[in-house]
Formats: structure tokens, C-alpha cells, sequence
């Protein structure tokens, strides 16, 4: 299920949430609208987290984290720690990286498997990383950007890449993630996707401007919703045969 | 930091575009043309519609604020008079302009352009549509004072207090090849001269000064205050220059004052005009002394003439004796002579008497180098002339000549047929005035300029292709002629030469002089 969202009038949900399998953050905004959309879609099945990352509401760039884990930068305060780590599921390490390149949402983009991490990324960071979120880590640039955390968005399912992306790149990236790819946009055509949009194995949430022909793509290559014509051949092939006999 | 190491065999992949999901390549608002034009409208900010002013009397269109130009439709003039009439059109790249065609009678001008610009971070975008103008009457204010009959601020009026016109012919010649007649917004003719009419006090000045150059003159000026304003202090006058030419002509007798003769060393009092320049050249008959009496001094001490040309009595000359400078009596004080000229003795006699009786006349001529037996001759008869003059009545009756011999006579209709050129002329706008009289003064001018070379020489005289010449006739004619080296090539692309076709005209025909005379060398 795709769902738009807008955070303080800003399409930009990416930056103000995280979104991993098994939790997800969401900053502290003035109004709870932002809040209760994660809410309505996810209370049910994972923790939904108010946070803030340093003192800063941009915690969908500050940090990055799958089901295994969450990563912060050093500056994140002792307080938002505790409250993280009181509100995460056990079974979620949280640490802190001491990192140059501190916007760690920004510089990786990871799924439950692999991580795609800025080139100029620390040896010691990619260590963590592979320790801590259990992935491999590749070091990618996304059609010339080498902030891949950026311009891209992953889950288990699959990817939706800058629009930029030539066929090769693509063929490269899909080869390493070992999902299906994709070359799109958000938000009306800003190819700023890992802003625009946050993204798990069953849910997206994108900009509000996000138009129907994005969301269809965000919709099929995550196999977000009920439509997939996949669905006819796997879930309701046993129905269908039962009805029929 | 570089990291742009891509291979130069990629292959850009295709995106869904993002308002109608086709697959297109990748563009900075990543989305396809159409739907970017339906987002953005390039030509947002250009008027699609005009008004331009056009003066239907003068036929020019306004251009903003408040000048006039004239320009043919479909003219890159007016391509970019309607251009500027477009606001907005600074913030987009014009790529091209042009006209499309409309009938001329629709007073509807549509421009068609091409403008690009770049929209939502990089795209480009090239559209074209066209403008559309209408023509919108509007009298120009130049045209508005014309009809309001208050056209001009200042005139200048020429006047000469003489019978004919050659001297008026001869400064029309003078303004036409000078361009002095540019600025003038109507020239009349008055029964003794011109008026010329002017939308400023200045270039009326300028006419003013002009013939003060060309003819010794005097002025006076008036002025007529139509309206003023209290408030700020201006006023609006219409200025009258009153220019009066001296009445002394070409071959006119004239009786200097006794003072006058004496300040002009010593000059003989009875004088024939030469010529008039700026100054007035007379020449003493019996003793080739010559003076010139310049403006100033004319108006200081004015004379009267003797005689018109009409007055003159036709002579034959029967003998004719030269007489030598060495000869000539020497007298104190006396000032220049010409060498021009030859002094003779001649005997004539009046051709009206021939047969009838044997009247001679003795008289000394300047002549002299003109005259042989048997030529017919002009002279003025002081034995019959009733002469009504100042100070012609006080010069001693033996001093007085019989006859003064003013300019040889040829056979004016032979030389009309043989008159292979042609002048050109201004545009007057002439009361009723009489047609003969003016004919014969014209014909009369134009004599003078075949006479007097130096008369000439601030004259354009222009060939005349349409006049087949005669085959030269037995009998030699001596009278004199044009050379062809003196004429210019007429143009002939307007009738009356005020326009700046002239300029062209003279510019060419300076050309064709030179290369005549290149030829003729």
C-alpha cells in the first residue's frame, strides 16, 4: 500500500521518517497529521517512533537502519538514545558511528540484505554496517551521484532509482541488490526519490504531490498493494481453482 | 572529487513521465513536452494582442512616446516597431519574428514568433505563436497642425521691389542646390516675392542667413504673440522675417549717387550692373572701371535703376574701334578696371531707323570684345529716355552719353530650340499670377545663365534628354551655350526636388561631371 503524506506543508517525507521492516521513526513536528498517517497505516505491526536525531527533525537523512539495526551519527544526544532504545524492539542494535560523512541517510541506502554506501565512506563505518544492519555493502554512485542514500529507495522487494540511471548502471544495480529495479520519480518529477519517499516490504509513504502515474510505479516495483497481477497467480489461485471445481 | 567516469557507451534509460506515465528519456522536470506545456505556458506575460497608431494623412506609425516613422508593411521597421510593443518579451529568448500575411485593408497585423525559455530547473522550451495588431487611426500632431491651419511659427518674406522675377529665379536655383528648403512647410508666391513658412524660428533664421550670403540684403523681424501663459512665463509668438532684396539687377543703368561714386574711386556716376552676388558689381561703360557695392553701403546710400531690360532700344552697330588700355586716360584716384572687358568706340544706329535715316550715335562701350559691324546690339537711349531719378537729374547733360550699350542681342527663338537643358524647380504655391510675364522673366534668366558663365557657376544645370537638338543650322549662331562639361545628369525621379532624392541626384551626377570630364580630357 502506497500512501501520500506531507510534513509541515513539505513533500520531503523522507527526510522526517524512517522506515525499516520491523520499526519506524518519525519526527516531532508541530501537528500530529504526519504522525497519525504512519500510525494508521503501521501501530498494528511495528513501533512507530517519535524522535528527533541530534536535536534535528531531518532523521530520515541522519540515520539509516533496516530490521537488524539503526545507525546514528555521534552527535546524537545520550536522551534521544534512551528513548530510542526504550521504544525499538530488542531485537534492533542501535549505534552510534563516528563518521566524517555524518548524514548516514544521505551516504547508504540499504535493504534487509545489502547496502549501497558512498565511495569516500570510512572503512570502519562499512564494518559496522555490515556487523551491525547484517548486509553487504557495495560502494555505488547512483547515475553520477555519489549520494546513493539520496536518490534512491530500497526495500526487499525491490528498488525505484534516480531517473538518470542509464540501462547499463541499472543492470549493475539490480545484479547487486537482487531485486527488481526501476528508474522513476517522486513528487511530481523530483528525482530526489530517497527524500521523497520512505518505503518496508508492505508500505510506502510518498509526498502528497506524488502523482497516480508515480504511485503505480512505486506500487509495482515494491509489490506494494493488493492489484498486483501477480496476486491472481499466487494468492487467489487456490480460491479461484476451489470456486471453479 | 570526481566521480563522472561514465562510460561513453551508456545507454539513458526511458522513465515513466510522471503526469501521463508515456516513457520518455529523462529530462530535468522528468516529464514528457506536452505535459510540461500543459504545467507552463512560456508565453505567459506577452500580450497576445496590440494596437499600433498609424497617421492616415502622412501615412506613418507611431512610434512610442511621440515619435513618427514611416515603414512599409511587412518592413523589418515595422517588424521592429511592433516588437517593442511587446512587454514580457525580455524575459524569454526570441528566436524569430516575422510577419504573416494579411490584406492590407483588414488593419490587422500578425506577427508571427519564436521564443524559447528555460522552465522547472533546465528544460527548454520552444514555442511559437503569433501576435496580433491592430491598426488604429491616429492623426500625428504634425498632421494635426496642418489641418488646424496652424502649421507654421515663422515665416520668412522674401521681397524685391523690381518688375520681374529673375532675381527670385535665380535664388530658387541658389536654396535648390543648397538645400536651404529643406525644413520649409510651404512656400508661396506673392506678386513682388516669396514667402516661405516654417515650424520653427530657427530654421527660418537659417533661410535668413542663407540669402544674406547669397544676395546683399536687408532684414527685419516682427513678431505676433498668439498665446501666453502667465503661470510659467511662456509665450507663443509666430516670428515674420522681412527680407528685402536691393532692387539693382543683372544689365540694370543705375545713377550713383555723387558721394557713393567718389567713395568707389572715383566711378563714373551713370553704371551698369554686371552682376549681383552677395555684393552689386557695376561696371563703368566708358572707362571698364569696376566697383562693388556691398549691402551695408547700398542701404546706407540707396540708388535706384534706370532702366529694365524692356526700356532697352535695339542698335546695330556700324563701325566699331577698340581702344587700347594704353590709351585709356589715366585719372587720379581712380580704382580697379576690368580686363574682362575691351574699351571700344562705336558708331550704332538704331535698327528701327534703318531705311529711314542716318542717325548714328557715337558712344563708348565695354563691349568691345562682344561687338563687330553688323551685330544688333541693346542699349539704353538717354536722347529719348524719360529718366524720373534723384540724382540722374543732377548730372550735367554734357556728361551724359547718347547711348549706353548694355548686352549684345541674339535671336532668342533660335536660341530656345537650341537650349539643350533644364533647371529644376521648387513647388510653390502661386496666387494668380500673370503667366506670360512670368514665362518671358523665366526665359529671360535662363538667357542671363548662358550669358555669364560666373553667374552660373552656383547653379545646377541639368541636361535635357527630351529635347531633340536641331542639326546646327547654317548660319553660325555665336550666342552662347552650356558646354556639356557644366551639366549634370538628371535623375528625374521626382518632379519637384524637394525630397532626398535630390541628394542622390546630386551625388551621382558630381559622378557623372567627373567622368565626363575624365572623358572630354
Amino acid at each position: 500500500m502506497a500512501v501520500r503524506a506531507q510534513f509541515e506543508g513539505n513533500n520531503e517525507v523522507g527526510v522526517f521518517s524512517k522506515l525499516t521492516n520491523s520499526y519506524c521513526l518519525v519526527a516531532i513536528g508541530g501537528s500530529e497529521n504526519f504522525y497519525s498517517i504512519f500510525e494508521g497505516e503501521l501501530s498494528e505491526v511495528v513501533p512507530v517512533v517519535h524522535t528527533s536525531i541530534a536535536g534535528c527533525r531531518i532523521i530520515g537523512r541522519m540515520c539509516v537502519g533496516n530490521r537488524h539495526g539503526l545507525l546514528v551519527p555521534n552527535s546524537t544526544t545520550d536522551q534521544e538514545m534512551q528513548q530510542m532504545r526504550n521504544s525499538l524492539p530488542d531485537s534492533v542494535k542501535i549505534q552510534r558511528i563516528e563518521e566524517r560523512l555524518s548524514a548516514l541517510g544521505n551516504v547508504i541506502a540499504c535493504n534487509d540484505y545489502v547496502a549501497l554506501v558512498h565511495p569516500d565512506l570510512d572503512r570502519e563505518t562499512e564494518e559496522i554496517l555490515a556487523d551491525v544492519l547484517k548486509v553487504e555493502v557495495f560502494r555505488q554512485t547512483m547515475a553520477d551521484n555519489v549520494l546513493v542514500g539520496s536518490y534512491c529507495a530500497i526495500s526487499n522487494q525491490g528498488a525505484l532509482v534516480h531517473p538518470r540511471t542509464s540501462v547499463e548502471d541499472q543492470d549493475e544495480l539490480s545484479s547487486l541488490l537482487q531485486v527488481p529495479l526501476v528508474a522513476g520519480t517522486v513528487n511530481r518529477g523530483s528525482d530526489i526519490i530517497g527524500g521523497g519517499m520512505v518505503v518496508n516490504d508492505w508500505c510506502a509513504f510518498c509526498g502528497l504531490d506524488t502523482t497516480s502515474t508515480e504511485l503505480s510505479v512505486i506500487e509495482s516495483v515494491f509489490k506494494l498493494g493488493d492489484s498486483q497481477p501477480s496476486k491472481v497467480t499466487t494468492e487467489m489461485r487456490d480460491t479461484l481453482i476451489e470456486s471453479m471445481t | 572529487m570526481e566521480y563522472m567516469v561514465g562510460e561513453s557507451g551508456t545507454t539513458q534509460g526511458r522513465i515513466l513521465c510522471c503526469q501521463c506515465g508515456i516513457a520518455i528519456e529523462s529530462n530535468p522536470a522528468n516529464m514528457c513536452v506536452s505535459c510540461i506545456r500543459t504545467q507552463v505556458d512560456i508565453t505567459e506575460g506577452i500580450p497576445k494582442q496590440g494596437v499600433i497608431y498609424f497617421c492616415k494623412n502622412c501615412e506613418r506609425y507611431l512610434q512610442p512616446p511621440e515619435s513618427w516613422v514611416v515603414c512599409t508593411l511587412e518592413s523589418r521597421e515595422l517588424l521592429s516597431l511592433c516588437l517593442k510593443k511587446l512587454k514580457g518579451l525580455n524575459k524569454v529568448n526570441l528566436v524569430d519574428a516575422g510577419f504573416i500575411w494579411t490584406e492590407p485593408h483588414s488593419k490587422r497585423l500578425k506577427v508571427k514568433l519564436t521564443i524559447q525559455k528555460e522552465v522547472l530547473g533546465g528544460t527548454v522550451l520552444q514555442q511559437v505563436f503569433v501576435v496580433e495588431f491592430m491598426v488604429h487611426y491616429q492623426m500625428c500632431s504634425d498632421c494635426h497642425r496642418v489641418e488646424a491651419k496652424d502649421f507654421w511659427k515663422a515665416c520668412v518674406q522674401v521681397r524685391q521691389k523690381t518688375t520681374h522675377k529673375k532675381t527670385f529665379f535665380y535664388l530658387e536655383q541658389l536654396i535648390l542646390k543648397h538645400r536651404a528648403h529643406t525644413s520649409t512647410v510651404n512656400i508661396k508666391a506673392h506678386h513682388d516675392g516669396l514667402d516661405f513658412y516654417y515650424e520653427g524660428k530657427q530654421d527660418a533664421r537659417k533661410l535668413v542667413e542663407f540669402l544674406q550670403t547669397v544676395v546683399p540684403c536687408r532684414y527685419q523681424t516682427s513678431q505676433r504673440l498668439i498665446s501666453h501663459d502667465t503661470h510659467n512665463n511662456t509665450y507663443n509668438y509666430k516670428t515674420t522675417y522681412s527680407v528685402e532684396i536691393v532692387p539693382i539687377c543683372k544689365d540694370n543703368i543705375v545713377c550713383l549717387p555723387p558721394k557713393l561714386a567718389q567713395s568707389l574711386g572715383n566711378i563714373g556716376q551713370i553704371c551698369l550692373c554686371q552682376r549681383v552676388s552677395n555684393l552689386i558689381h557695376i561696371i563703368d561703360p566708358t572707362s571698364l572701371q569696376i566697383a562693388d557695392v556691398t549691402a551695408p553701403v547700398y542701404w546706407r546710400t540707396p540708388f535706384n535703376s534706370l532702366c529694365e531690360l524692356k526700356n532697352l532700344t535695339e542698335y546695330i552697330v556700324l563701325q566699331i574701334e577698340p581702344i587700347a588700355m594704353k590709351d585709356m586716360r589715366h585719372q587720379k584716384g581712380q580704382g580697379a578696371k576690368s580686363y574682362k572687358h575691351i574699351l571700344a568706340d562705336v558708331w550704332v544706329a538704331r535698327s528701327q531707323d534703318l531705311g529711314i535715316n542716318d542717325a548714328q550715335f557715337h558712344t563708348r562701350t565695354h563691349l568691345g570684345h562682344l561687338l563687330n559691324p553688323g551685330d544688333t546690339v541693346l542699349g539704353f537711349d538717354f536722347l529719348n529716355a524719360n529718366v524720373n531719378d534723384q540724382n540722374f537729374d543732377k548730372v550735367k547733360a554734357e556728361r551724359l552719353p547718347d547711348v549706353i550699350l548694355v548686352k549684345k542681342s541674339y535671336d532668342k527663338q533660335k536660341r530656345k530650340l537650341r537650349r539643350n537643358w533644364k533647371l529644376r524647380q521648387m513647388s510653390k504655391h502661386s496666387d494668380a499670377l500673370d503667366d506670360d510675364k512670368m514665362e518671358r522673366d523665366y526665359s529671360e534668366f535662363l538667357e542671363d545663365l548662358e550669358d555669364d558663365p560666373e553667374y552660373r557657376q552656383h547653379v545646377n544645370i541639368y541636361m535635357d534628354r527630351n529635347k531633340s537638338i536641331p542639326v546646327e543650322s547654317s548660319d553660325d549662331d555665336d550666342a552662347p551655350k552650356i558646354s556639356l562639361q557644366e551639366m549634370l545628369e538628371d535623375l528625374n525621379i521626382s518632379e519637384d526636388a524637394t525630397g532626398d532624392v535630390e541628394q542622390l541626384t546630386k551625388c551621382i551626377s558630381t559622378q557623372v561631371r567627373q567622368g565626363c570630364l575624365g572623358f572630354l580630357s
